[in-house]
This record gives C-alpha cells, sequence and structure tokens, in this order.
C-alpha cells in the first residue's frame, strides 16, 4: 500500500518522539539486539580454570568444526536439520498449497469451518503435539496399528519413533502435521488476492480449474511460497522442543534425531555426565545464526529479487 | 447450464469435500484421540482405545491423579501471568514506536524501523547463553519477571511491523485537527490514537501469545524452578516423571489442550483475518 511516510517535523515534539521510542528500543536492545551480539562475542573466549574468561580467537570454532569428538555430532545434528528441513519442503509446503487451492476454489461449502479445523493443531504447543504422537504411535498402545489396519495397512506399522533409521523422518512428519496451516492460510490469503477477471477470462476460454491453478494462480503466490519456504527454514533451524519433549536432550536412539537446537542445549546446558560449557554453547548459536543468516540473505537477495520480475 | 455440466460440477463438489474432510480428520483425530481416552479407566485405554467413554469404561482416575500429584492450577496461573502481562506491555510500547516511525520525521527515522524488524527474522534463541548472564546478574532467575523481559522483547519486533502499517491508515485529518485545536502530543496519541488501534490489537495479541504459551525453551532455561513453571513445562516435566501412568499422561495432556481449543474456537476468526490481511500486504 503506498503511504505518504512519515508528516509531522520532529523538532516540534522531540520529547514525545523521544518518549514514544525509548521503552521499546531499550527492551528491545537490551534483551535481544546486546544478548545475540554478546553471544557472538562469547564465542571468541574460554573459561580458563579459575574460571574468568580468555580470548582464544577461533579456537572454539576448530573444535566444534573439526575436533574429532565434536565436529562429528556438530555436522550429524546439521545434517539431520537439513533432512529435517526438507520433508518441511517436500511434504508440508505442498501439501498447504494443495489445500490452500482447493479452499480457494469458488462457490465452495463450509470453506471457513474447514480452514479453521485444519489449522488447529498449529495452535497447540510443540511439547503437546510431541507427546500425542508419541502415545499414538506407541507400540504399548497400539493404536496406530489399529488405525492403519481401517485402511489394511496394519504391517507397515513398526516402532517408528524407536528405530534409528525412522526416528527423524517420523518427528519431521510429527513437525508437519502441526505446522501444515501455516503455508496454507498465507497461500490462501494470496491466492484470494489475485484479480478476478484474470482468472474468468481463462476459465471462459476453457481452461480447467487444475489449469487455471498451475499456469496462472500458481506462479502469482510464488514470492508467498518463497516467504513460507524461508520461514520453515528459520523455524526449522531453530527448532528444539519438539525433539527434546519425544527424544530429551540426548535426542536417541544414538543422535540419530540431533538437530542444532539439541546440540546448542547440551553443549550450553551439559547433561548426564558432561558439564555445560556456555562459551562452546555460544559458538554452537553463533553457527546457528549464521546459517540462519546465510538462508535470509539468499531468499532477500537472490530468490524475492528474481521472483519479483513475474509480479503484476 | 446443461445437463451434463451440472452432473460434472456436482461429482467434483463431491470430490473436493472429500479431500477436505479427509484432512481435516488427519487433522483433528490424534487430538480427539487423546481428549476421548483421558475420560477412561486403564482398562479401557487399551481395550478399546478407539471408542468414545461408555458408562463401563469412564472414569476421571487420571484427572484426579494429575490434580493431585501435580500443580496444575499454578502452571494455568503462571502461563496467564506470563502472558497477559506480556501482551499488554507489548501492546502499548509497539504502539506508541509504530506511532512515533510512522507520524514524525526525523532523522534516522528508516534505520531505526529497520533495526527494530530484525527480531522478526532472527530467533531470539540464538542469544540465550548471553540472556542467562543477564538475568544472572540481574537477579532474575528463577522469576516469571525474566520470561516476561525476554517475551516482551521477542514480541516487540512483529507487533511494531504490524501497528506501524496500522497506523498509516489513520486519517489524517484527525490528528490535524486535534493539533489545531492545541492539544499537547503525548494526549493526541493516549487519546485518540491508542483507541483507533483496537481493531488490530486482535491481531498483535494472539500473535504474541501463541509463541508465549507455548514456549519450552525459556521456561526450561530461565525459571524451571518449583512453582514457577508454566503450563507447558508443567507438562513436560510431570509426563517425564510418570510417562507409564497412561490415565494421568493422557489427562494432563487433556488440561494442556482444553484451554486451547476453548480460545481458538472463540478467536479463531479474528486470528484467521490477521493472518490472511497480514500476507496479503
Amino acid at each position: 500500500m503506498a503511504h505518504s511516510g512519515p508528516m509531522t517535523d520532529w523538532r516540534k515534539a522531540k520529547l514525545p518522539v523521544f518518549a514514544f521510542l525509548a521503552p521499546a528500543t531499550l527492551i528491545y536492545t537490551l534483551f535481544m539486539i546486546y544478548p545475540l551480539i554478546d553471544s557472538i562475542r562469547l564465542s571468541f573466549f574460554s573459561a580458563t580454570n579459575g574460571g574468568d574468561l580468555a580470548f582464544v580467537g577461533l579456537d572454539n570454532y576448530r573444535t566444534v568444526l573439526s575436533d574429532p569428538d565434536w565436529s562429528h555430532t556438530f555436522w550429524n545434528s546439521f545434517w539431520n536439520n537439513m533432512k529435517f528441513f526438507a520433508v518441511h519442503m517436500l511434504v508440508q509446503n505442498p501439501i498447504g498449497i494443495a489445500l490452500a487451492a482447493v479452499l480457494s476454489l469458488p462457490r465452495l461449502k463450509f470453506r471457513n469451518s474447514y480452514r479453521t479445523l485444519i489449522f488447529m493443531p498449529t495452535m497447540l504447543s510443540v511439547v503437546i503435539v510431541g507427546f500425542i504422537w508419541q502415545l499414538i504411535l506407541s507400540p504399548v498402545w497400539g493404536v496406530g496399528a489399529d488405525i492403519l489396519d481401517i485402511v489394511g495397512l496394519k504391517s507397515l506399522f513398526g516402532p517408528w519413533l524407536g528405530k534409528e533409521g525412522s526416528a527423524l523422518i517420523t518427528l519431521a512428519f510429527i513437525s508437519v502435521w502441526q505446522w501444515v496451516g501455516i503455508p496454507m492460510m498465507l497461500i490462501y490469503a494470496a491466492l484470494l488476492a489475485i484479480p478476478e477477471d484474470l482468472v474468468d477470462a481463462a476459465i471462459v476460454d476453457g481452461a480447467s480449474h487444475f489449469e487455471v491453478f498451475w499456469y496462472i494462480k500458481l506462479p502469482l503466490v510464488l514470492p508467498t511460497v518463497a516467504m513460507v519456504s524461508i520461514l520453515t527454514f528459520v523455524g526449522n533451524f531453530n527448532a528444539f522442543d519438539l525433539i527434546y519433549a519425544v527424544k530429551g536432550a540426548l535426542a536417541g536412539p544414538n543422535f540419530s534425531t540431533d538437530i542444532m537446537g539439541t546440540l546448542f542445549y547440551r553443549t550450553f546446558f551439559g547433561y548426564q555426565l558432561q558439564l555445560g560449557n556456555p562459551t562452546l554453547g555460544a559458538t554452537v548459536a553463533s553457527l546457528m545464526f549464521l546459517i540462519i543468516l546465510a538462508g535470509v540473505l539468499f531468499y532477500l537477495f537472490v530468490v524475492q529479487r528474481r521472483l519479483s520480475r513475474y509480479q503484476l | 447450464m446443461s445437463l451434463k455440466i451440472r452432473k460434472d460440477h456436482a461429482s467434483r463438489a463431491v470430490i473436493v469435500h472429500a479431500v477436505l474432510l479427509s484432512y481435516t480428520l488427519i487433522a483433528l483425530y490424534p487430538v480427539f484421540l487423546i481428549l476421548i481416552n483421558a475420560f477412561k479407566s486403564r482398562k479401557g485405554i487399551f481395550r478399546e482405545p478407539m471408542a468414545l467413554p461408555t458408562s463401563k469404561t469412564f472414569s476421571l482416575e487420571g484427572f484426579t491423579k494429575v490434580l493431585d500429584k501435580a500443580d496444575f492450577g499454578t502452571y494455568f496461573f503462571n502461563s496467564i501471568s506470563v502472558t497477559v502481562v506480556t501482551i499488554a506491555i507489548v501492546l502499548v510500547l509497539a504502539a506508541m514506536a509504530a506511532w512515533a516511525l510512522s507520524e514524525y520525521k526525523f532523522p534516522g527515522n528508516t534505520a531505526l524501523a529497520i533495526y527494530l524488524a530484525i527480531g522478526i527474522m532472527v530467533p531470539i534463541r540464538l542469544g540465550t547463553v548471553s540472556i542467562l548472564n543477564l538475568m544472572v546478574d540481574l537477579g532474575l532467575v528463577n522469576t516469571l519477571t525474566a520470561l516476561v523481559l525476554v517475551y516482551v522483547a521477542q514480541g516487540l519486533p512483529l507487533a511494531i511491523f504490524i501497528l506501524t502499517e496500522f497506523m498509516h491508515q489513520i486519517p489524517k485529518d484527525l490528528k490535524e485537527a486535534a493539533r489545531c485545536d492545541g492539544v499537547g502530543e503525548f494526549k493526541i496519541f493516549f487519546a485518540i490514537i491508542l483507541p483507533l488501534v483496537r481493531p488490530a490489537v486482535a491481531t498483535v495479541a494472539v500473535f504474541t501469545m501463541i509463541p508465549i504459551w507455548n514456549d519450552l525453551w525459556f521456561p526450561l532455561i530461565l525459571a524451571p524452578g518449583d512453582g514457577k513453571q508454566t503450563i507447558t513445562l508443567g507438562v513436560q516435566q510431570f509426563i517425564g516423571q510418570y510417562v507409564t501412568d497412561w490415565n494421568a499422561v493422557l489427562a494432563s495432556l487433556s488440561l494442556a489442550i482444553i484451554p486451547i481449543l476453548i480460545l481458538y474456537l472463540i478467536f479463531s476468526r479474528q486470528l484467521i483475518r490477521g493472518l490472511t490481511s497480514g500476507a496479503v500486504k
């Protein structure tokens, strides 16, 4: 929306302008920006035996990225996180787009009810969702097998969350189940904003609803799809609650569900016999920051620029 | 319309509704399953997990156990206090900042707006190590105040962004008329602008509330102590302790789900309107 920008000269109201801006800026700076910068600073330090901090340059990064004890864990969690993200991109976002496309069909009855009901899991706490699925997938209860039995697929059922090969993918699907409402809602809104004459013209020319969606609507909502993708990326590389609730800080079995968030928590806070190490934790956090920053910059400078060319 | 086309339309409608109904079932059935089993005896849970509670299987033993062994009242009270106080602070501070950014021309206006928007994309969790140090220095560890401060910082960026967009739409005449009458700048904001922001309040409140209510990370790190747990952390700790007690686990999950379900059904309209209008801009 075009607007004219701020109008009033601040020199007529210096005190009010300062008073309006100061509290928000102060709290935000003190509890968000300062900790982020201070964490990066801490990642260049290490605690000495006396408990003081000593500057160690890039040593912490060397430890995390190439020390045999650490690097394996770090790269394992990084690639697990990439898989976690890949499942969201390949499953969550296509389902979200498909649901949005169906919901935006003309003359659909109960549109709002479907939308409200399908969005419901997104409102629940990640922890609660993790426990819900842990119970349903538990072989002890067996209700998961019963449900598969209804569609005749009982033989497929296994202790998915407990097996090294399937635990991470299962958790990713649980997360997809919870978050699919976000892409659905955002893309639905973008589809509604497409001018109707465009669609009507194509329909008069004999295009089917699928063709209209695929050739006309989808290209027009690609900027929203890109935005959803970057939100997914940031969310996934910051995820923690689901793995911690279902698998604990050790992200078992055998670290097969370890992602950056759980690694950060363990490094910083410690677990079982290993003591927490704040400066190494800050190093892991700084690496997460770099990964997220790389994703956001790629989105801002590559994806968004290329897409804006196609916009109306 | 010819008969054939009408028939096509009808069969297409059936397919569309079948697709939407199946997905609605996938979205709701797991939650439904937890809720119905929370009201059953242990036998009922295992023998007929998919059946509704009957007079034979109905039992509230899970709930009595949960209420007996965990202080759910305190958890709810903590979550509600943290959420309500945070929302109130975020709304007032964000409205003030958004008003200054959208109304006054001052050097660095755009730069400050960008600075305040960084937090929309960068997760505050990455600063946890220093946040904990800071809270130790301030003597706020294991207090709800620590959570409120962090959540206010977390909620401000998006709230300021949404409210700035909203304030641009306030008609100029209103404030100009007030200025001509010699009304002070503070009074213009608190008496004229703040009441006008009300329609955006629901959107901002919901966006601020969901991540706070559902958060596990900061309660776990900043306020894990007895009596300070939020509902999410309380349930997580309770279930960790009583994993094998299915009645108690199902009941505690239901206690966490039901209030959110009720709130969602009341506010879903505002929430969805906020989500969809925000994306169009």
